[in-house]
């Protein structure tokens, strides 16, 4: 039977329990395609991947534009985190365009966003790819050296935020941090 | 030599190894691959105003 | 009339009769079964060992490897996991479901021995770079990151290699049908074996696109390939090569089953449009790594991940509903009928193929289904891309699944291939216990890590100052799970060498019975071929499935529902 050619006729429908639970499994996947559209038009969070090309270079430039322009201040690191070093810390007009560089190893720059408004988070990679992990919400986005990832963003909860690298980008990869504050 | 009965028009395609490695490869690799790969080159150059 | 026919039972065709099933077997074929089978077991050993060293250095406290040989080792663990053990032992498989089930004779010896020697070759390539320090990249060797060239050159070679294995497979059915070794619809476990031959087929034609420019940038030969196109092409070949390793790992459920309990398919047109369904749809769901990424727009990931709207998880509820069903059916046939449950009690715990079986079920149903559908989520991605709940997942998935259901599908193929009986025999019994446990242990520890924000591929987590004492306990139980999963794998390593050595002959007799359930005195078999109702138990048990999917997956919608909106 199951290691054995079938030479009897064998092809029939489902019945009984078999096809009960067909009808349950089909049931519950119709469910689950329902749920990615419905979220997609309806839900607040999603991954849309815009993105547009961009060559590392003139990324960096932008970004340091970005920070000349709206630089409040220095974040200094505590201590622990040898490879981190100081950030500027810079705050985007509200509604409008943050910068973010994932370099080996640091987000670049530190950024101070308000409760409540919806920023564009523009997102590159100078040298490898990068995970933008941002703790302790678990908000993970990909970043990718040539690629400029846009997210709209809208912080709805204060305090102090630590981005993680969870891409593995060489040896300082476990080390590289990064800071948002919402106020 | 063998006297087949009709079979069910799914069931020749069951029996058709050759059917369905064909489908297999088509399928994935125009939804996936070559979708996906379009994707990628049609993605715009950023404007960083 | 041809003078080669690929007939098993033809004269002049070297073969023998197996004196446990009476089935044929070719020599060609179980000659490879065999090196495929060894080369598989010695690189799961050593991907076993990198495994415990992972294990120890993710558990905070211990933090045994120093930051380089951790990604060094973790490199290792991953081309020796999900590449070189699966790919050997599969190939192994594919060679005895093209023979004897059909009674046919192995296509080409000479193709045999090419596809060996090009993996093997390949597999030793890629090792010995990753080893001396060279290839530092993870499995996914992603570029920018670069490797050396003979790490990609050992991957095309692997890959190439079982490109020819499944040649052989795709010309052995060829022939077989040609000759007429054997009439009707090919047996449950070789339209299994089909599937995953098929999917190996979209699988390594991608592992070829994406790593041959690779390795030609590596040599200075060509440009970078675009890092997008790298991620979008090479999981063509990762994640497809692990819906190979989902299809083998159903065909050995049915494989067990049957000659253990005497299951057959309760349906066959059902299963066989559940394997046609992982044939069209299953690669889709490569799309599930790229989620969060840049490049690749809503409807391409939505589509994707769905596997065209949850067909190819059709499919898997379906074989979670038709094995036990099989088994439900047999053992009610053999008299074991008190209850809704009487024949789960009464089936043959204690054989370590049967319970490898079981718990590979259990454990790729319960734990690695609904978490994979559920992180595959586009949305949901977005609060598990790249944490510790993607290994979380795909431990269980290929490792309590399909290693699992291989490591039970040994304990038949060395007696009844190598004609061993195992040494052990008592050690046996309770390793599937042991491993699957273990890898339970390591899996939940990973998960709920990974739910609070601990990255995947990471040597420290206290760089960060940000994770607190729960991810720490969570680590150790990682810890913990990894250390009684290398266990459970090493007596498994052992007791399979020890047996090629020591174990007692099988020439002509049967092989010793690990644990049959015996006919009881109302046994009638076949009585319940036409009663569709009789499957009472395994309606409750997947009916309880579906309930805890229903509540993990609402769950999750409800914790990405608290994060900041994005767009």
């Amino acid at each position: 039977m199951s290691l054995r050619p079938l030479t009897a006729p064998w092809f029939h429908g489902p019945a009984g329990h078999e096809k009960i639970w067909l009808g349950c499994a089909i049931l519950w996947c119709f469910v689950m395609s329902l749920m990615m559209p419905y979220w997609h038009f309806r839900g607040k969070q999603n991954s849309t991947g815009e993105a547009y090309t961009v060559k590392p270079v003139d990324f960096l430039a932008r970004t340091e534009k970005f920070v000349a322009a709206n630089r409040v201040g220095t974040y200094t690191n505590p201590g622990n985190n040898p490879l981190m070093g100081d950030l500027p810390l810079v705050e985007p007009p509200a509604g409008g365009d943050a910068y973010l560089i994932g370099r080996m190893w640091q987000w670049y720059p530190a950024l101070r966003l308000r409760l409540g408004e919806t920023y564009r988070l523009h997102l590159s990679a100078l040298d490898l790819q990068h995970g933008f992990s941002l703790q302790p919400l678990n908000m993970n986005f990909h970043v990718l050296p040539g690629y400029d990832h846009v997210l709209t963003i809208t912080p709805t909860s204060k305090g102090e935020f630590t981005i993680v690298c969870n891409e593995f980008c060489g040896i300082g990869h476990s080390g590289m941090s990064g800071k948002i504050f919402v106020e | 030599m063998k006297n087949e009965p009709d079979k069910h028009p799914w069931q020749k395609v069951l029996d058709n190894p050759w059917l369905l490695l064909v489908l297999g490869v088509l399928i994935p690799v125009l939804s996936y691959t070559v979708w996906g790969w379009i994707e990628l080159l049609l993605t715009k150059p950023a404007l960083l105003p | 009339m041809s003078t080669t026919s690929h007939n098993l039972t033809a004269p002049g065709t070297p073969g023998r009769v197996c004196g446990t099933t009476g089935l044929s077997v070719c020599l060609d074929a179980q000659r490879f079964i065999k090196l495929n089978a060894v080369c598989g077991i010695v690189f799961l050993l050593l991907g076993g060992i990198a495994a415990l060293l992972l294990a120890l250095t993710r558990w905070q406290a211990v933090h045994l490897l120093p930051v380089d040989w951790f990604y060094r080792i973790l490199t290792f663990h991953g081309i020796n996991m999900l590449i070189l053990w699966i790919l050997f032992f599969e190939v192994a498989i594919l060679y005895f479901a093209c023979t004897t089930p059909l009674n046919a004779r192995l296509f080409s010896r000479k193709v045999a021995w090419v596809s060996f020697g090009l993996m093997l070759t390949g597999a030793v390539m890629v090792d010995y770079v990753i080893l001396a320090g060279r290839a530092d990249v993870m499995m996914t060797s992603y570029l920018p990151l670069l490797a050396h060239p003979l790490f990609y050159l050992g991957i095309i070679l692997v890959a190439v290699g079982t490109l020819v294995g499944v040649f052989n497979f795709f010309a052995t059915l060829y022939v077989a049908k040609r000759d007429g070794a054997y009439t009707g619809s090919i047996p449950i476990v070789t339209f299994g074996a089909l599937a995953a031959a098929i999917i190996a087929v979209v699988t390594l034609l991608h592992g070829a696109v994406v790593m041959i420019p690779t390795f030609t940038y590596a040599m200075g030969w060509t440009a970078q390939p675009d890092p997008a196109w790298y991620r979008l092409i090479w999981w063509g070949l990762g994640h497809q090569s692990q819906q190979v390793n989902v299809c083998a790992m159903v065909a050995v459920w049915y494989l067990l089953t049957h000659i253990i309990v005497g299951a057959r398919p309760i349906n066959e047109a059902v299963c066989r449009t559940a394997f046609v369904l992982y044939i069209l749809f299953i690669n889709l769901a490569s799309a599930h790594h790229l989620l969060v990424d840049p490049g690749v727009g809503a409807t391409w990931k939505i589509w994707n991940t769905s596997y065209a709207m949850y067909l190819a998880v059709l499919a898997s509820m379906v074989h979670g509903f038709t094995v036990p069903a099989g088994v439900e059916i047999a053992m009610r046939e053999k008299g074991y009928t008190r209850g809704i449950f009487g024949w789960v009690t009464a089936l043959p715990w204690m054989n370590p193929a049967f319970s490898a079986t079981a718990l590979s079920l259990v454990i790729f149903g319960f734990l690695g289904g609904i978490t994979g559908v559920t992180l595959g989520t586009q949305q949901i991605n977005i609060i598990a891309h790249n944490t510790l709940r993607i290994p979380g997942h795909f431990h269980v998935t290929v490792v309590g699944g399909t290693t699992l259901a291989f490591m039970g599908l040994a304990y038949y193929v060395i007696p009844l291939i190598f004609q061993r009986d195992f040494i052990g025999r008592g050690w046996a019994r309770v390793q599937p216990w042991i491993f699957g446990g273990g890898i339970t242990l390591l899996s939940f520890g990973m998960s709920f890590a990974g739910s609070m924000g601990v990255a995947r591929r990471s040597w420290d987590i206290d760089a960060q100052g940000v994770y607190g004492p729960a991810a720490h306990l969570w680590l150790g139980v990682l810890g913990l799970g990894g250390i009684l999963a290398f266990t459970g794998l090493l007596i498994f390593a052992l007791l399979c060498v020890g047996t090629l050595f020591f174990g007692a002959k099988i020439e002509k007799r049967a092989m010793a019975d690990w644990g049959t359930p015996p006919a009881l005195a109302g046994s009638r078999p076949g009585s319940l071929a036409n009663d569709h109702y009789a499957t009472k138990g395994t309606m409750v048990l997947t009916l309880v499935f579906l309930a805890c999917f229903v509540v993990y997956y609402f769950a999750n919608w409800k914790a990405l529902a608290d994060v900041w909106p994005v767009r």
